[in-house]
Parts: C-alpha cells; structure tokens; sequence
C-alpha cells in the first residue's frame, strides 16, 4: 500500500474548499440577469382549486411573470413520471396518476405548488405571492396509510380507486402458509417504520438558464444523478430534445437520496427561463424542504416468523402497506417492494418467505428512497423478529442467530437475491468482543445501583448494494439501466482526469477515486482530478444512490485503466523499441523484460500525444480511454451492529453507552472515509429509532415542519462509536469492494430499539422512542394487565 | 422579512421614545425569537428599536443581598460570571442551559423575559427566587410578571432595564431538554431563602411558568427531596403536543423537582 493508495486513510482533498466556504453549490452560481422563482403552495393538505387570481400579483413590483398549471399544461409540459413499472398479483400494471410540476385543478398535500412568481428578487416574489388569490374547496384528507384503503377514505385522484397504486406480492405463499401449520414457535409483531425527512444541509436548488441564440437550456440542480435528471426532464417532461439540455450538477451538499428524484421546481424553472428569457433561480428555504423533499421510509407492517422447536426458521411472511404520498417520486414504486422485500432473508437461511405489499397514496409529501431505501425496513422487521422470536424460545439472540447463519455461498434466498460472499458469525463474533459482551451482565448491575434500565441489542444485518446489473434491475421494472461510466483523460503531462457518472455530495470520490488511480498508474495522488456532475463533461453517468459509485462507479475506472495501460502499452514498445508482448507496467514504469529498458507513465503519456515514435497507420494518438461497467450482482455488504444502552427509570430518556459496529464492506478504499460514513449512518439510524419522525395531523398538516418540532440527532445524542471491519471481497467486481454508505443507517433502527425491548423487558415500543414513549411504555408494562 | 424601519437609539429614554412613536414597532434584544417568526413572515413589526448601544444595559453586579443583572446581558456572559457563579451557581446555570452557543452568544434575559415564551428557562428562574423585573417605568415583583403564555405585565412603551434576583442560600436549576428544540420541555427552579420556598415550573404548564404550592408547602418542614416523595401535581393544565404527554409533563415536574432539590442540597 502507498501512502495514498488503496487502504490508505487519505484526508479528504475536497474538504479544504468546503471547510474554507468556497465550494460552489447551485445557489452560489450567479448568472448575469438572474431571477428569482417563488412558489405559491397550498396551505391544504387536499382541495379542489376553484380559481387562480395573479392579476394582483403580477402589479406588485419586481415581479415578471406569474405563472400556473394551466399555463404549464398549454404549454404541453409533461407529468413527472416514477420509472420503475411494479406489477401487481394480478398482473396489472400499478396504477400511477399524473403529477404535474404545478397543480391542475387540485391539491393533493400541503405544499403542493399552485404557481409561481418570477421576480426581480426573493423578496419581490414573496411580496407578490402573497398576492396570489387562490380560491380552495377543502376536501377531507387522509394521512395514514392504514386508513388510506378503507371504504369511505377520501380519494385523492379520481383515477386511482382505494388509493391503491399496488398491490404486489413476492415469494410462495402456499410453502409458506405449510411451513406455518408445522411451526412449533410462530412469533409475530405488528411494525410501523416511522417517516423521515431527509434534511441534507444544502435544501434543494435549481437555476435554469435558456440561450435565445442556441436555444439551449442550462439547468444548475441539487442532484445526485444529472444524467438522469437531463434524461427524465427531457424525454418524458418534454421541456427539450436531451442534447438541447445540460444539466450541471455542482457541489451538492448532501442527498441521502432525496436529491436523485426530479421535482416540480427544476421543471419550472426550465420551463419559465424560456418563457421569460433570462436566467431563474429557485433555493428552497428550510421550510419548502420539510414540506416538499420526498420522505423517506412510512411503512406499516405485520410481520411473522416461524421456527421449529430446535430454533431453526422455517418460514417468514410479512405484510406491509406502504405510503408513497400525494404522487409517485421517481423511484419510489421500488422501494417498498424490489429493495425491501428482496431483503426479507437476511443474513438467515429461511426456506420460504412470502411478502405482500399494497402502495398507496395520501395526502401528504412523496415518500422516495432515502438512506437505505427499503433495505432499512426489511433489516428491521428481519432483526426485531429474530430478537423476539429468541426471547420467547429462552435463547440467547445471538445464538438464534447462528443456528440460522448462511454458511455456504453462493446462496439463493427465496426472495430472489443470490448472495455471493460473506461471513456472517465472523462480524458477530467480532462485535461482540469488541463490545465486551461477556461482562454485560455485570455492567447491568452496576447500572441498575444507579436507577437505570440497561440493555443490549443486536442487528446482523444484510443490504444489497452497488446497484447493479442492469439486466437484472430491468427484469424487475426498473425503466433504466444501472451500469456506470468512467471516462479517463491522460494529459500528454503525465497527470489524469478521471469522468466519471458517479455523483459526490459528500461521499469523498474526488479523494477515493484518486487514490485509486494513483495506485493503479503509479502517479502521484496529486496528479489525478475528479470530474464529475455535468452533463456536458460526462458521457452519461447513473450517479450515485444504493452504495453503487465504488462497487460501480469505480469498477468502471478500473476497466477504463485496463484499457489505458493497454494502450500505453502500445505507445511505450514504439518508444523502446521492443515488442508490445515485452512490455511490463509496475509502480509507474514501463520496462521492456529481460532488459534494463524502462519509460516512465509520463513519459509515454507525452509520446502518445507528440506520437513522433509511430505512424497513424500503426497507431492513433492520444491517451484517453472509456468504459461502460455493468456489474454482474449486487453487492452484499453486510455485519453487526451491538448497541448498549442505558434508561432512566423515571425519565424514560434513553442513553446510548456503547456502539460497535463490524462491517464487511470487502475491499475499502480510504477507511477513515469509510468509517466516517459508517458513523454518519449509524447517526441517522438512532435518529430514525429515538428522535426523529414525520408527523402530519389529520388535516394533513406537517406538525413536524421546522428543526423546531423535527428532532435531529446532535453530536451528544451519540456515543463514541467503536468501529471494526471484516472482509470477505464481493466476487462480482474487479476491486472486491461492496459499499458502505447505507450500512450504518439499515443496521442501526433495530439495535436500538432491540436494546430498549431488552432493558424495559417488553416489546411494546415504537420509533421513535422518545423519552416520554419509553416512559409510558414502562408504565404499560408494570401496570397490572387488564381481565 | 417584511421591511422595516431600524433604529439604534443609546438611551433607555430614545429607546421610549421610539416605541411611542412606532406603536406597531418591536425592540430587539437578542432577537432569537423574533427574528425567526419575522423571516417567516409571521410577524411584521414596522419598526425595530434595537437596544445593543444602548448604555448600562449590561453586567451582572452584586447589589446588597441580591444580583442585578442588565436586562441586555447576554446569557454566555451571565453563565460565565465569576460574581453569580460564587454566590448563587444555581441560577448561573440556567442561561448556561439555553440553546446552543450561537443562542447564548446573541440571547438576553431581559429578551427571554419579555417574550415570556413557555417553554423559554428565565422566567422558572424569575419566578423560582422571587425576582424583580426593573423597566423604565417601575418594579415589577416576578409573582405578578408572568401572565400566561407569551404575556407579561409590561405595557406598551414599558423597557426591562434589570432584573435583580434576590441571593438564595439554596437554589438549583434542572432541565429536561426538548430533544428538537433544546428549550424545557419541562424545567424545575427550586429556592430555599429563609422561609421563602419556591417550586417554579416552566415547559409543562399550558399557560407558562407557574409555582407548584403543594410542594413548597411540603418543603417547609425540610427543603429535601424526601419532602416530596410520592407527590404529584394533576395533569390538568399541562401542555400537550407530539412531544410528551400531559401526564409526563406532569410526572417530569415531581422527578424534577426532586433532582433540583438534590442538585440545591449538594
């Protein structure tokens, strides 16, 4: 290992500009003759629009155009589609109805935009929307996703009956139902997973610019993933053929993958820049992010597991209503069914696993993939069964476990995913040493002298990751593939640029990426650059969400670098005059075998460009290579979480002592980057189990609407994390790497509260659980039980 | 933010004096409550009267049996003053609570006591030693202050200049912190000055800061935690949101005061 190169924990090189305020996120892009967009948004979580009135709005000052949804709609500007087709049971195909970027005649959430003002400046445009009469007809809204099937719900699109968007099933309901009868344990519980805002630190912004004399459009956007974005809000938006449109995604400022969705927003802007032929700006302020960022998990689930006497699983079923909110997100069909479900085996041998998932809409913000996405849900419902199955058969949980551990890889699970490598009771084994739970029991003790509950959890669980082959993603509906690009440049210097499709906002690829290849052409780490994020830079690109840019995005530079070194290979037996069979590349050098002959990587990159060594016939000039990688499986990062926890018995507030997490990640790259991502999911995780929850009132108000309501874990919410690692390498890419960016925040939920049920000796708890939530689950729990 | 007018008067007198002729302005102190609900349109005074220049606004001063701090004081300075820190660390402690240090950095007492916010921590520490809120215009006992929530007995024109809390032998600040927020969710000031017990509540009740009789009663006989062993207050009148329960606001209040008084005693 170099000092910089694979495995070296290597300080981020981008942070220098970030930590000194000089990144360049889409809002500090400032166009000459910029507006300002300001949305008009319904205050009701459901009504119908009777009438739009901006003739006041468009006299206030500074204002240059109000426009609405029917103005959108004359225009022929299409819906906002989800691209992911779910079928059925019945073999229909789900039931999606039209978004539109501003409302059509009806609201459907709070915070749905009605129209939007086009002003001078911000607080023009505030001024003037305020201006903007919108006369509503409340309708009943429904918020809940158990209620939202009933008779009787409020329908929230007239072409949508029950709200029902799916009804999808997977895995063999009949071996099931059979292993059931036989179980001689069965354990059940009825699970909601609680809903999340997202809250990255930059709120989502977009800046569209139009060129009159080109008839090009310039969108600057907060997204993970700008190819797609171009290729969406093109091809099925229609604002503009894809090559009239550039998408420039700069320095993001965190997704946890609400920034891969299109929105109405950036559809406006693009939309109004051409209308009013100057420059638009629109930057969410905190309280449009809370209302309007697509939501993340929302899932109400009764779930089962079935055992024989001996501990060993028989069958797992679950049954799971989802809430995708007022409209479809992007993706947000295969979040509760192709990455959650298929995720049901855990890290377990279970012969057969039925699950049954209705979709549904309600009044409130899309729910989309966010951290994890699905894999978290089923990690939940996998890791508080297997918890509480164990506590009603007396057996230690880790000891279920390990009657249940797959041991023998490949494995086919019931729920289609092949899991290709790991070693499941090596990072249990590991965790628990390090979390020293040999002397739990004393620690309990001493806890207990002190008025406090301790308890420990466990959550060994599994993610597929690097997503993944496309033809396998295409099987299951996805409307695009999920390969990655890598475009490298050799500059006739000798120093690199590498294109990539993969997007950074925070996950550290400028440093990574260049570790990589600094190891693998034997330059220095600080002749590589990252170039990613534009449309017009980059081929094409997937970007980055589901742990994919080093299982993906990296195995991509690595084919690319094959086919660098193949053609350097070529320039460098020209210059030495020798056979291009001869010709040996280590540590930066090409050498001829079996003679001292040897040209330096710079020195061939120079001759590939002044090509003075060949002719055109023998060779073409220039150093530049590109690869398409479609990996061939997903990835299965997997491990052990162990949280330790303390509650006081009077205050029901929870304090995490102790956190280990042993992951298997495979091939790590940079582990301080790594490690970083771990704590920041594992952060998020607790966040998802004590503090943090999405709550809207039954009028469908968002009553968890500023940082004031939605508790966000702080640094003193957490312990100091103890982190290890284990490693079996991902056989289905070049590096062996697996992904690390959703591990902590799939792991962490149930540990958490597996460590609560443990400590108050009861089941009866949900996320978040808050103090109060714990506290009055401790009072249930002594309270004498009812006849 | 809607526009507004600004003016930096130096005197308490300028500061009356703009008010008067600005009947829908605003002073500014800190500005941590207000300035939010002006960014989000939800208050649009038309003048803001910002009293940062104005003289003798400042300081925390030992003055006889009691300390007088300047209504302009910031709550970083009143947590790290060495005179109250000496002789009554309890009530240092609760600007010491408030926040974050960007909060104790900007905030004031004189700020949190006229907005009388119900879950803000000065007025539990206002009502819990009995203090006195000093304005332009007179003195007002902390007993008669607060008036329910986000209301206090100041008129209009009417400026806190100091609050001079009376030295308690015994006094101890404990907190429950919202988890979101970092205000109480419910806060326990408790005092023992001669016979002068008091129990001051903030965060739970639904109409702000209020005094708990029964146990100050109770505490008479001894200012210890086992006075109160078993005692509870109802859980009527207490605040209910997505939070906490009135029931656990009530039941914080007696765990509460019982950990204040331990924290007194200590």
């Amino acid at each position: 290992m170099s000092a910089n190169g694979i495995g070296a924990p290597v300080r981020r090189k981008e942070d220098f500009r970030f930590i000194t305020g000089q990144g360049q996120y889409t809002d500090d892009v400032v166009r000459p003759g910029e507006t300002r967009a300001v949305f008009v948004r319904s205050p009701h979580a459901h009504a119908k629009i009777k009438s739009i009135d901006v003739s006041a709005a468009r006299t206030m000052p500074g204002v240059i155009d109000v426009l609405t949804g029917a103005q959108l709609a004359g225009d022929k500007i299409g819906n906002l589609i989800c691209g992911w087709m779910i079928h059925s049971k019945d073999g229909s195909p789900m039931k999606m109805s039209a978004h539109p970027a501003l409302a059509a005649g009806k609201v459907n959430c709070v915070g749905d935009a009605v129209a939007v003002v086009i002003a001078e400046s911000q607080a023009q445009g505030r001024d003037a929307a305020e201006k903007v009469k919108v006369d509503y007809e409340v309708l009943p809204a429904v918020v809940d996703p158990a209620k939202a099937q009933a008779k009787g719900a409020p329908q929230i699109h007239p072409d949508i009956p029950n709200n029902t968007i799916y009804q999808w099933h997977l895995g063999d309901q009949a071996a099931v139902k059979a292993a059931f009868d036989a179980a001689s344990h069965v354990t059940t519980l009825d699970i909601i997973n609680n809903r999340l805002v997202p809250n990255a630190m930059e709120p989502r912004a977009a800046l569209a610019e139009y060129d009159a004399g080109t008839d090009n459009l310039t969108l600057w956007n907060t997204s993970q993933n700008p190819h797609v974005a171009r290729l969406v809000i093109s091809a099925f938006v229609g604002i503009t053929p894809e090559h009239k449109l550039r998408v420039i995604a700069p320095d993001v400022g965190g997704g946890f993958g609400s920034k891969i969705f299109i929105y109405p927003e950036e559809v406006v802007c693009l939309w109004a820049a051409r209308k009013v032929k100057r420059p638009v700006k629109w930057t969410a302020d905190r309280s449009e992010a809370f209302l309007t960022d697509a939501h993340g998990r929302d899932h109400v689930t009764r779930a089962e597991l079935a055992l024989d006497a001996s501990g060993k699983i028989l069958a797992l079923r679950a049954k799971t209503i989802a809430n995708l909110g007022a409209y479809m997100s992007t993706f947000s069909s295969s979040v509760p069914t192709y990455l959650y479900a298929t995720l049901l085996s855990g890290q377990y041998a279970i012969p057969s696993i039925y699950c049954e998932v209705d979709a549904v809409y309600t009044n409130t913000a899309p729910v989309d993939a966010y951290r994890g996405a699905g894999r978290p849900e089923a990690t939940f419902v996998v890791e508080r069964l297997i918890e509480v199955a164990a506590r009603q058969m007396d057996l230690e949980p880790p000891e279920l476990r390990r009657r249940n551990f797959i041991k023998n890889f490949p494995h086919q699970t019931p729920v289609i995913m092949a899991y290709d490598a790991g070693d499941y009771n090596a990072s249990m084994k590991k965790a628990m040493e390090i979390a020293d739970v040999k002397g739990f029991a004393k620690r309990k003790r001493e806890a207990a002298r002190n008025g406090k509950l301790r308890g420990l959890g466990y959550s060994t669980y599994i993610e597929a990751c690097g997503i993944a082959p496309s033809q396998a993603v295409g099987s299951l509906g996805a409307g695009v593939g999920l390969w990655e690009s890598a475009e490298v440049r050799v500059n006739p210097t000798g120093s690199v640029e590498i294109l990539t499709g993969s997007h950074s906002h925070g996950q550290g690829h400028e440093t990574t990426f260049a570790q990589l290849v600094s190891e693998r052409l034997g330059i220095p780490f600080d002749s590589v650059s990252i170039v990613h994020g534009d449309t017009d830079k980059v081929q094409f690109g997937m970007g980055t969400y589901g742990s994919r840019s080093g299982a993906v995005g990296m195995s991509a530079i690595v084919k690319a670098l094959d086919k660098i070194e193949a053609k350097a290979k070529k320039v460098a037996a020209f210059m030495m005059e020798a056979a291009e069979g001869d010709i040996e590349f280590k540590d930066g050098k090409f050498t001829v075998a079996g003679t001292d002959k040897s040209a330096a990587f710079g020195d061939v990159a120079l001759n590939a460009y002044i090509a003075h060594k060949f002719t055109g016939a023998e060779l073409e000039p220039g150093l530049k290579e590109t690869s398409f990688y479609d990996p061939t499986n997903f990835t299965f990062p997997a491990g052990c979480h162990i949280c330790e926890l303390d509650i006081d018995i009077e205050t029901g507030k929870v304090d995490i002592v102790n956190w280990t997490a042993v992951d298997d990640f495979g091939t790590v790259i940079n582990p301080m980057i790594v490690e970083g991502q771990v704590h920041g999911g594992i952060a998020q995780g607790v966040g998802q189990a004590l503090m943090e929850g999405a709550v809207y009132d039954q009028a469908g108000q968002l009553v968890t609407g500023s940082f004031m309501d939605y508790s966000m874990p702080h640094a003193h919410d957490l312990p100091s994390f103890h982190v290890g690692t284990t490693e079996t390498k991902a056989p289905s890419n070049p590096l062996g790497m697996k992904g690390c960016g959703e591990a902590g925040a799939i792991a962490s939920p149930a540990a958490v509260i597996n460590a609560i049920t443990d400590a108050i000796g009861s089941e009866d708890i949900a996320m978040p659980a808050t103090a109060n939530a714990v506290w009055s689950a401790l009072q249930r729990a002594k309270a004498p039980k009812a006849a | 933010m809607y526009n507004f007018t600004f003016h930096r008067p130096t005197t308490v007198r300028q500061a009356a004096g703009l008010l008067a002729r600005n009947p829908d302005g605003k002073l500014l102190a800190g500005g941590h409550s207000l300035l939010p609900v002006m960014k989000q349109r939800l208050a649009q005074p038309s003048a803001l009267v910002d009293l940062s220049l104005v003289e003798g606004m400042t300081g925390v001063e030992l003055k006889g049996r009691s300390v007088v701090i300047g209504a302009m004081t910031r709550h970083a300075d009143v947590a790290k003053s060495d005179v109250l820190k000496e002789v009554m660390p309890g009530l240092a402690a609760v600007p010491g609570s408030v926040g974050d240090p960007q909060v104790r950095n900007r905030g004031t007492i004189g700020g949190s006591i006229a907005n009388n916010d119900p879950n803000a921590d000065y007025p539990a520490a206002c009502l819990g030693l009995g203090a006195t809120i000093i304005t332009n215009k007179r003195r007002i006992a902390a007993d008669d202050f607060f008036q329910g929530m986000y209301t206090t007995a100041l008129e209009d024109g009417e400026i806190i200049v100091k609050v001079s809390f009376p030295i308690a032998k015994k006094a101890a600040y404990e907190k429950f912190k919202h988890p979101a927020s970092g205000f109480a969710l419910v806060g326990v000031f408790v005092s023992k000055r001669g016979s002068d017990i008091r129990v001051a509540v903030t965060g739970a009740g639904s109409e702000g800061v209020f005094r708990v009789p029964t146990f100050e009663e109770a505490l008479k006989k001894r200012f210890t935690a086992k006075s109160i062993e078993g005692m509870t207050i109802p859980a009527t009148g207490m605040n209910s949101d997505i939070h906490a329960s009135p029931e656990y606001r009530a039941h914080l209040v007696s765990v509460l005061t019982k950990r204040a008084l331990n924290k007194a005693n200590a």
